[in-house]
């Protein structure tokens, strides 16, 4: 090491640039990695055999998962159903009406909700949420029904966490403004500051949306994992994420391609959703 | 000239949870004037205006003692209609920062809320308004586009223009013009002078020479005591306190 200050400087910044490009790195070889295995596959049967194959028996040649594709969008819009109402709420109730000590308690609770291991979720879903379905609405309990309320819980904190940040980042004077001409503070809310965060809130869905589809571990404990298109709530489904953790441990040749033809379809989906969310909508504004 | 009182406060004492604000203040605004509170910050002059306006219950822990009074009727009790209250005072604040939207709907806003829908009544207002805050002119054409193009002057005046849609009988005005261009601040000096003859006026400001220019009476507070209070004739020529003459010679502030 030298003793000049300049290049010590220098230095240093090098090795955080080094440190900083390696994330990227890594993101690049997953991605590499993801589909080099994945690829060939679409090559061999045909994308459209693939994606909108309606057979997944990997062992006989035949790799649709399009009834995964569609059952890995049901439970993600079933989560939304269920968590952006009461993600929003909290987020407004946080940022709006609760007191210094409430936030104090509510958020580090939250942080903790989206510190819990997601096979934590799936046992209450097994212990709880699967029951009450089964005894109280019907069917086998593993469902689709189940599977969207324990990723509603799920996403609530990457919701709750956006728009709240987007909701405090609404300038004070927006809320003045709109109190001082008389307006309630719920007419405030929803005339003002809503529609001012707007965007944010929105990228907390799309982001939410993201984490509710890439969710492996609760899903396949509850979701029951059926091959084929969710006829109704209470139907069972296997979702894409489903496919590559119940299956991989086994497979090989061509079904394991199959599996890493599951990955590429199920990282491009999530690229799109991040793309949305962080171009589409925030950058708009 | 025997002249209407608007607005009484009487031993007005307000603590921030320990701090006290203001401390014992009594103060008579008449109605249809132009009343200026002047003294440097940390006076308690704003804090005096958010308790006519009742902004001040959006505050945590804040203790009002005393009494206010609009047109003879007590704004402290707690069957008070606060929102109702706020239509009938207007204010405008030192930053003017219109809502996210069109220029037309900014104003339209307060209307809106209190439930005119008309759009024939919701256009006169909106031409009123903005005509009475001698913004009209340089706006008419453009009602559509984002209030936030606007320059900081006409931003100002048109969140002047949207208290005004509300028909308010009272108006406070925190600082208006401490970030504006002498242009604009001379525009709005004129559009609250015509002002007054329907509305009384508050007007806060750091500003004594504006003070002096457009008010009728003047009020000095120092940290939360009312010092001195006066027609503003007198207390720019003869004040009869020391620290009053100091503050209007710019000796402090």
């Amino acid at each position: 090491m030298t003793n000049n200050p300049i290049r010590k400087e220098r230095f240093v910044k090098w090795v955080l640039v080094v440190f900083a490009l390696s994330s990227l790195l890594f993101l690049f070889l997953i991605f590499m990695f993801i589909f080099f295995e994945g690829l060939p596959l679409f090559h061999k049967v045909g994308l459209k055999n693939i994606i909108l194959g309606f057979k997944w028996a990997p062992t006989k040649g035949f790799f649709g998962i399009f009834p995964m594709i569609v059952s890995s969008f049901l439970v993600t819009f079933g989560a939304l159903v269920i968590g952006a109402p009461m993600g929003l709420s909290c987020a407004i109730y946080l940022s709006e009406y609760s007191g210094k000590k409430m936030k104090m308690f509510l958020k580090p609770a939250l942080e903790l909700l989206a510190g819990i291991p997601s096979v934590v979720y799936g046992f209450l879903g097994v212990v709880y949420i699967v029951p009450i379905v089964r005894d109280h609405i019907g069917g086998s309990g593993f469902s689709l029904l189940a599977t969207s309320i324990i990723l509603g819980i799920m996403i609530l904190p990457t919701i709750i966490s956006i728009s709240f940040d987007s909701i405090m980042s609404v300038p004070k004077t927006y809320r003045e403004g709109s109190l001082a001409m008389g307006a309630t503070k719920w007419q405030t809310i929803y005339k003002v500051i809503l529609p001012a965060a707007r965007s944010g809130i929105l990228a907390s869905f799309i982001l939410g949306m993201g984490r509710a589809i890439g969710e492996t571990m609760a899903v396949i404990m509850i979701a029951g994992n059926a091959l084929k298109i969710p006829s109704s709530i209470l139907d069972p489904l296997r979702t894409l994420t489903g496919n590559i953790a119940l299956e991989l441990a086994y497979a090989t040749g061509d079904h394991r391609l199959g599996l890493f033809s599951t990955g590429v379809v199920l990282l491009v989906i999530i690229m799109i959703l991040n793309y949305i969310a962080n171009f589409g909508i925030k950058r708009r504004t | 000239m025997i002249m209407d009182i608007k607005i009484a406060i009487r031993r007005l004492r307000v603590t921030f949870s320990k701090n006290e604000i203001l401390k014992g203040v009594t103060v008579d605004v008449y109605k249809n004037t132009i009343t200026g509170f002047m003294g440097p910050s940390g006076s308690g002059k704003s804090s005096l205006i958010s308790i006519i306006n009742r902004m001040i219950d959006f505050e945590d822990n804040v203790r009002i003692e005393g009494e206010v009074r609009i047109d003879g009727q007590s704004i402290l009790d707690g069957g008070h209609d606060n929102v109702e209250l706020r239509r009938r005072v207007g204010t405008v604040f030192a930053v003017p920062i219109p809502l996210p939207r069109s220029i037309y709907e900014n104003i339209a806003y307060g209307p809106r809320l209190k439930g005119i829908g008309d759009r024939a009544t919701l256009h006169y207002i909106v031409e009123d308004s903005l005509k009475k805050a001698f913004l009209w002119d340089e706006v008419k054409d453009r009602l559509g586009i984002s209030a936030l193009k606007l320059s900081g002057g006409q931003q100002q005046r048109l969140c002047l223009a949207r208290t005004l849609a509300l028909k308010p009988e009272i108006i406070l005005l925190d600082e208006p013009c401490s970030g504006l261009d002498p242009i604009s601040t001379a525009k709005i000096e004129d559009a609250l002078s015509e002002l007054k003859k329907d509305i009384t006026i508050i007007l806060v400001s750091n500003n004594t020479k504006q003070i002096a220019r457009i008010t009728d009476f003047a009020a000095f507070f120092y940290l939360g005591e009312l010092i001195e209070y006066d027609a503003t004739e007198k207390l720019f020529t003869t004040p009869s306190m020391k620290k009053t003459e100091d503050y209007i010679q710019g000796k402090f502030g």
